[in-house]
């Protein structure tokens, strides 16, 4: 962000460094992608969901310190992240639960193989646990956004009270 | 191979569960009153599926369930035999009879933590039944994790002196939680293996291994701060006294039941029978829960608080449930023999101290009463609910035909067949001791008078001012059921289900001579 005139004294105080937003902003895009790669990449090798969905939160992080709590808040809102961490539970649990309804209760929960999906047995154990990545990827995202906005914001109130004294 | 519809619930208890958790977190958005409502019918559905689950384990046997088709080692097993069944329809008992009585409390006393009150509530649901019904070590270990974890977080609600409560028993509780994970590493590192039936398959030949004694310790220490075994019970007056009151009847009634639970299966279904008889450990465990029982009970006659001083009690009542389970491996009849007695004191002391934790919930909730002085002429306000403190505390003190009567009537019957004649003594010196601490109140309750009443005796008797239905229907129903179970435990209608549980550890009658 330049350092314009128009600028608020806030942001003026949250500093603006052009280096730090410059290269955050290049790089958030390539983290996310790496993050992607990490989930997707849990079940066939090292990786997997949690690992994946802290990169990707790490990438949230990163906006925060460069562009300040409010403008990256206003990105991810709280009510989009309570939202996201519930559906991450949602794929993980219907997935799992998937399993049994195709199978009509013949097969045990998160059995992929049973899984009504027109590829092979096998590949349907692969995708199947993709698809669990990706219900933790998105949940472990969600969380550690959610816990370093909400010590970020505490600390935002408590110089704003600071302040006022 | 196929499932019957029933070999499916072991996981959907835990699934169901975990699902309206988050469901209730987004519903509570919409709408905070379907917040109550789902929770409620969720621990509806797995009463119901839990009572399916004793039923086909009576009938047909133990269920074995592997996720996802794995087969175990590899896999996660889910083992649901007699013990997991008996103590997950009791858990899941008690988490209704609360939830029930939590609808108008908790919108009295935390009305803008409603929603994430009830998301934490079904966590802890979740983590509870996720212990009872694993048969892998490290998958208990997470469960034990998540329902610790949500009763930091229901314990601290109520926020201010609740902090500190909470704080206390989240070190304790993860130091506990650590030395359990050490004693699962151990295991580990010797064996490979993480499955409880595979671990006791492959254990008896290394009893002799440091490794293994040390895994044991660890186990035996780490568990014992999670049940609040005296001398670790430090946390537990705090956290049990500023929690919400159906919290601490959450807390007092189940949650260290769990823990000796998943105690008790270590001892019994990774190490053996054979391994405790190589170790005095029980003998030891024993004077400790001893000397618990009488401690716990003198402290409690110090408190005025009338919620600390049901803390208190549970540290000696959680003696009595050590104690029995100290003398299992010594004990051979067929009725007070083995497991019998300490899992029958799990059942009572769940219906007993949860009754009471709700009764004092009651009187707060009411007006904001703590402390046992300020119960005067509660009797005439109160009448439904003195009447059901009075029914749980003459079942604490052990007055026939309650169920703590029969709970120490089994234990010194124990006592006596092991020839330990000095436990007799302590459990008759601890009811007299719970005589003196309940009879305070109850006099409290029913024999002073106000002392506005009392410039004037032609004053009309104080008004009925009872608690709402919603929250009286569960405190009567816990109070008759101490006098219903009593009965039902002298005809000896249940005793079948415990006696499965000792054949299955080859415990009492079943003992190998």
């Amino acid at each position: 962000m330049n350092t314009g005139k128009s600028e608020t004294e806030e942001g003026k105080k949250r500093s603006g460094d052009v280096i730090v937003e410059t290269v955050s902003r290049l790089m958030v895009p390539f983290i996310q992608l790496f993050a992607l790669y990490v989930i997707m990449h849990g079940s066939s090798g090292p990786g997997g969901g949690f690992q994946g969905g802290v990169i990707f939160g790490a990438s949230f992080v990163l906006l925060v310190i460069a562009f300040g709590i409010v403008n990256a808040g206003n990105r991810f809102p709280e009510a989009v992240n309570t939202a996201l961490f519930s559906t991450g539970v949602y794929i993980y649990a219907g997935v799992g639960l998937l399993c049994i309804i195709c199978s009509l209760g013949a097969a045990q929960y998160l059995n992929y193989g049973f899984l009504s999906l027109p590829v092979h047995f096998e590949e349907r154990r692969a995708l199947g646990m993709d698809f669990i990545e990706i219900g933790v990827g998105i949940t472990v995202m969600a969380v550690i956004a959610e816990i370093f906005f909400n010590l970020a914001w505490k600390k935002e109130e408590d110089e704003k009270e600071g302040g006022k004294e | 191979m196929i499932l019957s519809v029933v070999e499916q619930f072991p996981v959907l208890v835990v699934v169901i569960s975990l699902l309206s958790a988050f469901t209730i977190l987004i519903a509570g958005w919409l709408n905070k009153k379907s917040c109550w409502f789902l929770s409620f019918s969720t621990i509806l559905v797995q009463l119901v599926m839990s009572v399916f689950i004793l039923n086909h384990v009576l009938t047909i046997g133990t269920i074995h369930y592997w996720l996802g088709g794995w087969a175990p080692p590899w896999g996660i097993e889910y083992v649901v035999d007699a013990l997991n069944a008996y103590v997950l329809v009791i858990l899941l008992s008690l988490a209704l009879i609360c939830v029930t009585y939590s609808k108008r409390s908790i919108a009295h006393e935390l009305p803008h933590k409603i929603v994430p009150f009830y998301t934490v509530y079904q966590l802890l649901v979740t983590g509870l039944c996720g212990v009872v019904v694993t048969g892998d070590i490290f998958n208990m270990y997470v469960f034990v994790e998540i329902f610790s974890l949500s009763a930091y977080a229901l314990i601290a609600s109520r926020g201010k002196i609740a902090l500190k409560a909470s704080f206390t028993y989240l070190v304790l509780g993860s130091i506990g939680a650590c030395f359990f994970l050490l004693g699962i590493g151990f295991l580990y590192s010797v064996t490979g293996t993480l499955n409880m039936h595979d671990l006791s398959v492959l254990l008896p030949p290394l009893y002799g291994n440091k490794v293994v004694l040390a895994a044991f310790g660890f186990f035996t220490v780490g568990l014992s701060i999670k049940m609040a075994l005296f001398p670790l019970h430090t946390w537990l007056p705090d956290a049990h006294s500023f929690a919400p009151s159906e919290i601490s009847a959450m807390l007092s009634g189940i949650i260290i039941e769990v823990s000796t639970y998943a105690f008790i299966r270590v001892c019994f279904s990774v190490y053996t029978v054979n391994f405790i008889k190589l170790l005095p450990i029980f003998d030891f465990l024993c004077w400790i829960a001893a000397l618990g029982i009488i401690i716990g009970s003198v402290l409690a006659i110090a408190q005025y608080n009338l919620k600390r001083m049901l803390a208190y009690s549970s540290v000696s009542q959680m003696g009595y449930i050590m104690l029995a389970v100290g003398l299992s491996t010594s004990t051979h009849h067929a009725l007070w023999g083995g497991l019998t007695p300490a899992l029958m004191h799990i059942l009572n002391h769940a219906l007993m101290k949860g009754c009471l934790f709700l009764v004092a919930g009651a009187f707060i909730y009411k007006a904001e009463l703590w402390n046992i002085t300020d119960f005067k002429g509660l009797g005439r306000k109160m009448p439904y609910t003195c009447a059901a403190f009075t029914l749980a505390a003459i079942s604490m003190i052990g007055v026939p035909p309650s169920v703590g009567f029969v709970s120490k009537l089994y234990i010194i019957l124990a006592s006596l067949e092991a020839g330990k004649f000095i436990f007799v003594a302590v459990m008759l010196l601890s009811t007299l001791l719970n005589l003196v601490y309940f009879w305070r109140v109850i006099e409290m309750m029913y024999m002073r008078r106000e002392e506005r009443e009392k410039e004037s005796h032609s004053h009309p008797p104080a008004n009925k001012n009872e608690i709402p239905l919603s929250m009286l229907i569960p405190v009567l129903t816990l109070a008759s059921l101490c006098i219903i179970f009593g009965i039902l435990w002298l005809t000896e209608i249940p005793i079948p289900i415990l006696d499965q549980v000792n054949a299955l550890f080859g415990l009492g009658r079943y003992a190998a001579p």
